[in-house]
């Protein structure tokens, strides 16, 4: 069986594409006939680490493989890092500075909104050079 | 309960003239912040916020929102206006504030669920 892969780039502070990649992402789901539902956890989810990668970070990309069992998004950033992961996938724990929390952003939901809509989640990050994120999302029904 | 009834009933200021308001809506949520509604609002709810900035629209089109209503007689941004007449997410607007204009909601019969 075959799997559908590409790659979005991502550029930080950009946030007049913001959310375009998640978008674009849904869309190439919806056209594989995807059941909707799970569409909407990997939109969610997609979203909030490419938002993730807009605030915090210089760039970033957002890799996805589509095969009939799973859909793994893969988004690395070239950002600050994180210092406590378990800390940032505490609810309500944020780093945002104040500009990007008047815009509604930085309500530390992120990671815990991808968490909740993710089969697995991983979180890798390295001080200085940047975090990564991948998460899968099963397709295969029964288990 | 159609997004129509919910403007006239409200006298709700449409700011998206071109965008079909023929649609169905099936609850509501208010917040401004994005990662809340991400999380918690549903397909087919409309969204009660202050935030007029373009990332709105994704977050509406990505929920598969049926609308967003701004409080407070907001105006969306230029940038926001152009996006939801291209992703085709209405935006209206009320001189009320959230309290008053999400208690008018529920009172219509919407709810959060």
């Amino acid at each position: 069986m075959g799997s559908t892969e590409g790659v979005f780039f991502l550029t930080g502070k950009d946030f007049k594409n913001a959310g375009s990649a998640s978008s674009s992402l849904k869309g190439i789901l919806e056209g594989m006939g995807i059941p909707p539902a799970i569409i909407r956890r990997v939109a969610i989810a997609s979203f909030e680490a490419e938002m993730n990668t807009i605030i915090y970070a210089v760039a970033g990309m957002i890799n996805y493989c589509i095969t009939p069992e799973m859909i793994t998004i893969r988004i690395q950033d070239m950002g600050p890092g994180i210092e406590d992961i378990e800390l940032a996938m505490k609810e309500g724990y944020s780093t945002a500075p104040d500009y990007i929390r008047e815009m509604g952003f930085g309500s530390g939901m992120g990671l815990p909104n991808i968490k909740r809509n993710a089969d697995t989640l991983t979180v890798n990050s390295i001080i200085g050079e940047g975090t990564t994120v991948e998460f899968i999302i099963n397709l295969a029904p029964g288990e | 309960m159609k997004l129509q009834e919910i403007i006239d009933s409200l006298s709700l200021r449409v700011e998206t003239p071109t965008v079909d308001l023929d649609r169905e809506v099936k609850g509501a949520y208010v917040s401004d912040m994005l990662s809340d509604v991400m999380g918690n609002a549903k397909d087919g709810f409309v969204w009660i916020t202050l935030q007029i900035h373009l990332n709105i629209i994704a977050v509406a089109s990505l929920k598969g929102l049926s609308g967003i209503i701004l409080i407070n007689n907001r105006v969306p941004a230029e940038d926001t206006l152009k996006k939801a007449l291209e992703e085709n997410i209405p935006i209206m607007s009320s001189p009320l504030p959230a309290f008053e204009l999400v208690g008018r909601l529920y009172s219509l019969g919407l709810r959060c669920r």
